[in-house]
Parts: structure tokens; sequence; C-alpha cells
């Protein structure tokens, strides 16, 4: 279906200043904006290939949706480039960059219908074509029958694929979207990632998405980069952000993690020993993101579906680091797994995930287990960041 | 025990606040009913109000009555022209005051309510002080009113436009722009037809307020006389048939525009239904 979505642009005749393709993707270099009490950015180094989908992920108030606005262009930039390609748009007027925005709410024009919505930028650049690309486009977003409805009579789901054909019709060089699926159900939601997701393999964009759902983002982005209070914590494919966090921030935000606090003991080849609790525990040192010098303080990482916990004394399948002592403080049976807290003998709970394989048999609140995991499985980070970083997600939708 | 008064009694008995909502809509269609009903009138004597016989002469000449239709167009440019420029003025104003952030707006917003605030007859005596002592004094007439006007119906326009640019989504204007469309395109594009029923609503109200208007006019029309101005001078001789005629006139545009634009929301809400 590509050749439905590039029939519209032709390039050359475009005399807007937007530009031919220039495909070197978008770079920006030092960004930074300060508002009078805050700063929002703080000298944000990215590079987004073209063609690629890239995520911004972060909590509220993280800076995503401004470095998204500068892209956009509107905002203006304390400091720091903007540039795509070879061109430099730093300064540019919104309306002369070769990039468009999905808004959070649309932002769909009321008092223009569905396909005048959609035909918006054509228009604006004097197209001749519109009519077909415009019926093309609806085409693409499965809305061609509504095509003369005002906005306010379709629902949030086909709203939300007008605001992408909108935007789409245009070829930007960069698509961005802003929180593009916040105001719709989970249900929509999760159809919707999967429609966003075909639909730029399909036309072959940069899409630049800023969400602060992390299973969103992981689902749709080739890459994730999590940010928070203005720069960039880490950034790379999910599942590497996800299996080897580099800080207590990505470590929470992305999912969830036990925290254990333990000290270095010191490295041997490739591993490094931590004395966790009295338990020596071993992890890969690719793993371990601080220094890892003899009695350096750290917090030791596992998921909790990396954690498997066994009868007192059983020998399971799982050769590695082995913890006694726990005992099941809550059992929650969510149908495809059971959600365990177990209290080790320092204190804490760990949170343990159990896949319902019906394999293992259930256990009760108040057994004594065994809690261990493979080595290669666990992280480490430095104790000098707050563990609970990135924990409050009271802001987000479930 | 079953006639038409007990009837009606029950009626009146099981429908209490219809009776009553029946009541107050006829006491407030009264005196229009009578200013219809007299404009065909032919009375016998200019001194009594009364219907002595049909006739269709007040509506064939409607400008017989002395000094009548001078009047009335007179008070149709005056109100036409306060409404443009007060409708040009106090959009400008409102989309200063929302958009822009500057030193005084909020002193500003709220000098804007003062003008509506104050009675009539104190604004209509200090303009009348204010043209005397900038030597206007002997030249008191359309030019005057019609500064008056203006006046008075600036602080209606802004607050009329003002509530429906709050209520814009900005984003609506971001998205154009990062449509393609410039600044001037945005604007006419989408601020524009999207601002402008609250544009046209404040212009029909500053026309009705001028066309209205008689304690400030009153102060500074000098030997000028408008139509509400030519009402309540020939009232204390007899009102002539005629001005019966405007009225009915007068009402039945009023009609037609509260119809039509009742009209085009039931349309478009059934749109949105459907």
């Amino acid at each position: 279906m590509s050749q439905v979505v590039e029939a519209p642009t032709a390039g050359a005749g475009d005399d807007r200043g937007t530009g031919g393709r220039t495909g070197g993707g978008l770079h920006l270099r030092s960004l930074t904006k300060e508002f009078a009490s805050f700063t929002a950015v703080k000298s944000l180094d990215l590079d987004i290939p073209s063609g690629s989908f890239f995520a911004l992920l972060g909590p509220s108030g993280c800076g995503k949706t401004t470095t998204l606005r500068m892209v956009a262009g509107l905002e203006t930039p304390t400091s720091g480039t903007i540039t795509l390609g070879e061109r430099d748009i730093t300064w540019e007027k919104p309306y002369r960059r070769p990039v468009n925005t999905v808004f959070q709410n649309y932002a769909l024009f009321p008092h223009l219908d569905i396909f005048e919505n959609v035909a918006f930028g054509l228009r604006r650049r004097k197209r001749s074509d519109v009519k077909p690309a415009v019926e093309q486009m609806l085409a693409l977003v499965e809305l061609e029958s509504q095509a003369r409805k005002k906005p306010a009579q379709l629902s949030g789901g086909q709203q939300q694929r007008v605001a992408l054909a909108r935007a789409l019709i245009n070829n930007p060089e960069v698509l961005l979207l802003d929180e593009p699926l916040g105001a719709l159900d989970l249900k929509l939601r999760r159809s919707m990632q999967i429609e966003i997701k075909r639909i730029q393999t399909e036309v072959g964009l940069t899409f630049v998405h800023v969400t602060h759902d992390q299973e969103e983002a992981m689902t749709m982005a080739d890459t994730v980069a999590v940010m928070n209070a203005g720069v960039i914590e880490q950034m790379g494919a999910p599942a590497e952000l996800y299996e080897n966090p580099r800080t207590t921030f990505v470590a929470n935000f992305l999912g969830q993690s036990n925290l254990i606090e333990g000290t270095v003991a010191g490295r041997e080849g490739d591993v490094v020993k931590v004395d966790m609790q009295g338990t020596v525990v071993s992890v890969p040192s690719a793993r371990a993101h601080l220094e890892t010098t003899a009695g350096h303080r750290a917090w030791v990482g596992i998921r909790p579906e990396k954690v498997l916990i066994a009868e007192v004394g059983e020998v399971i399948d799982a050769p590695g680091n082995s913890i006694p002592g726990g005992v099941i403080s809550d059992v929650s049976f969510v149908g495809v797994s059971t959600q365990y807290l177990v209290r080790m003998p320092w204190g804490q709970e760990l949170q343990v995930f159990e896949q319902n394989t019906g394999r293992r048999r259930l256990f009760r609140t108040g057994e004594s287990v065994d809690v261990s995991w493979r080595p290669d499985y666990a992280f480490l980070l430095d104790h000098e960041q707050d563990a609970s970083a990135g924990t409050d997600r009271s802001d987000l939708p479930s | 025990m079953n006639g038409p008064l007990q009837r009606l009694g029950r009626w009146v008995g099981s429908h209490l606040v219809l009776a009553g909502g029946l009541l107050v809509l006829l006491y407030m269609f009264v005196p229009i009913f009578v200013v219809v009903l007299m404009s065909f009138n032919d009375p016998d004597s200019r001194l009594i109000y009364r219907f002595d016989g049909f006739t269709l002469k007040n509506w064939a000449n409607p400008c017989a009555a002395d000094g009548m239709c001078g009047a009335l167009s007179r008070s149709i440019q005056i109100g036409l022209l306060a409404t443009v420029v007060a409708t040009l003025l106090g959009t400008l104003m409102a989309f200063a005051l929302v958009r822009h952030r500057f030193h005084g707006r909020s002193a500003a917003n709220l000098g804007i309510f003062l003008p509506m605030a104050s009675p009539e007859i104190v604004m209509g005596s200090s303009l009348l002080a204010l043209f005397v002592a900038a030597g206007f004094g002997g030249r008191l007439g359309f030019w005057t009113i019609l500064i008056a006007h203006i006046m008075f119906c600036l602080s209606f326009v802004v607050v009329t436009v003002r509530a429906r640019l709050a209520g814009l989504d900005d984003n609506l204007e971001q998205a154009a722009m990062d449509l393609y469309a410039t600044e001037v395109q945005t604007f006419r594009r989408v601020t524009l037809p999207l601002v402008f029923p609250g544009i046209l609503g404040a212009a029909l109200l500053s026309f009705s307020l001028s066309f209205d208007d008689f304690i400030i006019t009153n102060l500074n029309a000098g030997n000028t006389t408008t139509f509400p101005m030519y009402v309540w001078g020939v009232a204390q001789r007899g009102v002539p048939m005629q001005v019966n005629v405007v009225g009915t006139v007068m009402f039945l545009v009023s009609v037609v525009i509260v119809v039509a634009v009742e009209v085009r929301r039931r349309r478009q809400e059934r749109v949105l239904a459907g």
C-alpha cells in the first residue's frame, strides 16, 4: 500500500520550502529549553535515523513533549540546534518544516469535515491532486465512508485515525506523535498500536512518538529513549532497555524491578561478585553499571519474572544465585501468572511473577521458600541512585 | 358537576407549572400583541389609544408621521456605524486580552467591565461634560451620538468575543501552522471561522443596544433626534400609529433572526446525532 501514500507527495513540485527528502534523519544537538521557572530540556543530544520508529518515553513533565514541540517548531529552543538531514531547521517557522504532528487531543478542525481536515495541508500548499490523494489516505485509515462528516460525529478511535491521516498525507520527513493514544480506552489503544505500527512499516517514514505508557513505547518503537527531568536516561531497543537497564529510573519505569542493596566484593573475569545481604551473588560485568571496585555499594536488580521460588532445600533447574530464608507474605493469582511477595530475612519484600504453566504448585502465604535467579538476568546499579526513582506511576492510566 | 369550568379547574390543578408558564408568556406577549394590533388601527382622534377600526394605511405610508422616518433612518445609520466600529475595535481588543500577555492586562480586563456596570445616566452626563469641555458643546448631534454609542457597545463586544476566544483550543491554530498554514492563512481558515459566531452575536447585540438607547443619546444629541427620542417626544401628544408599524417590523426581524439561529442549531444537532 505504500504507493498509495506516495502518490500525493511529489517533493519536486513543492515550493513551500519543505524541500526534497534528505533521508539523513533527525539530529538534536545540545537542545535546551528553559522556561521562566524551570528547565524543561537540558542539553539534549539525539540522533534519530531516517525511517525508524522512535519513542520518547517518560513521566509527565520530563520534557518529552517540549522536545517534540521544538522539533515541530511550536516552541523555540533556548539554545542548541535541530537538523533534518543537512538542513538546520532550528529557527524555521512550523509551516516551513517538512514535519507534521498528530496532536494529543487530535486538534481536528471542528468547522471542517473529515475530507477537508485531511486535505488541509495539501490545500495550503496549493496541490492540484487533492481529491484522489485524500481519498487514498482515507482508505488507508479505513474512513472513506466518513468523508463528509464533522469531527464531532466520529468516535475517539476514528478521530485518532483522521488526525493520523491529516498528518501523513503531507508525507513529512518526520511524523511526530504526541501521546496519540492517550484518550482512547485500553482495548482500542491496543489495536491502534498495531495499526500505527503497520502504517509506519508501510509508509516507511520516520515516526517520533512521545508517550508515558511504557508498554505502548515498547510495543511500537524500534528504539526507545527513556527521558527523566529533561535528560535522556537510556536509549536502545525495547528488549535491551528492559533486560539491561542502566539506572534505577529505567529499571522501575520500564516494568518493575527488585532492587536489593549490596556491596561489591570484587571481579572474577567477566563476573562481578556482590555481597548481597550476606549472600554472594554474581552479575555479568556487562550488566554492571557502576565502578566495580571492592567495597562499592550497589543495587542488585532483578526482574520479578526472572526470580524463581522453591521449597526450602528443593533443587530447581536454575543454577545461579540462590538466597534462602524467604517467607511468602502475599499471593495474587491473576490467571496467566501468580504474583508473590516474598519477605526476605533482611526485611525487604521481593516481587516474584510465576507463569501459570501448571508445572509448579501454588505457594501459600506463610510458607518458607528459597528464591533464586540466573546470574545472567541480574543487573547492578549505582547505590547513589534513588531506588524508588520512576516508581511513582500514579499519573498513568492502567 | 362536569362543566367546562370544572374541567379547566382540574386541568390547571394537574398542570400548575405549565399553567403558570403560559400566564407568564401571556404577560410577556401582551404588549407586543398590542403593538401589532395598533399598527392596523385607524384612530378617530390622536389623543386616545383605542382600537377604532382596521386599516392598512399605516403600513402603506409608514412615513406619513412627521419626522419619524428621518429619526428612524438616523437611528439605523448610527446603529450600523456603531456596530461596525465597535465590533472591529472590540474584536481586536478581545484578541489582545486573550492572546497576549502584557503589563496591565488584568487591569484592562477589569476596566472593560466598568462601562457596563456604571449607570447610563452617569455615563451620559459625563460624556456630555466631556464634549462640552472639549468645545463641542455647540456641535452635539450625529457624531457625538455615534461616539457615545461606539463607547458603550465596545464593552459588550469585548466580553462576548473574549468568551468565544477563551473557549477556543489553541492547539487548533498550532495544528494549522503545523499543516503549512501561514499566520494569515491560519487566522482566515481556522481562527476566524471558529470565533465568527461570537463576533456575529456581538454585532447583533451592538446594533440593538445602539438602536434602543435613549438616556445617553438624549444627553448628547443636541438638536438631533433618534427614533427612541422621537417616540418619547411624541408620546406626550399621542403616538402616531406608524410607530407601531416600526415596532412590529423590528419584532419580526428579531423573530426571524432567532428562528434562523435555532433552525441552524437544530440542524447541526441532528447531524451530530445522525
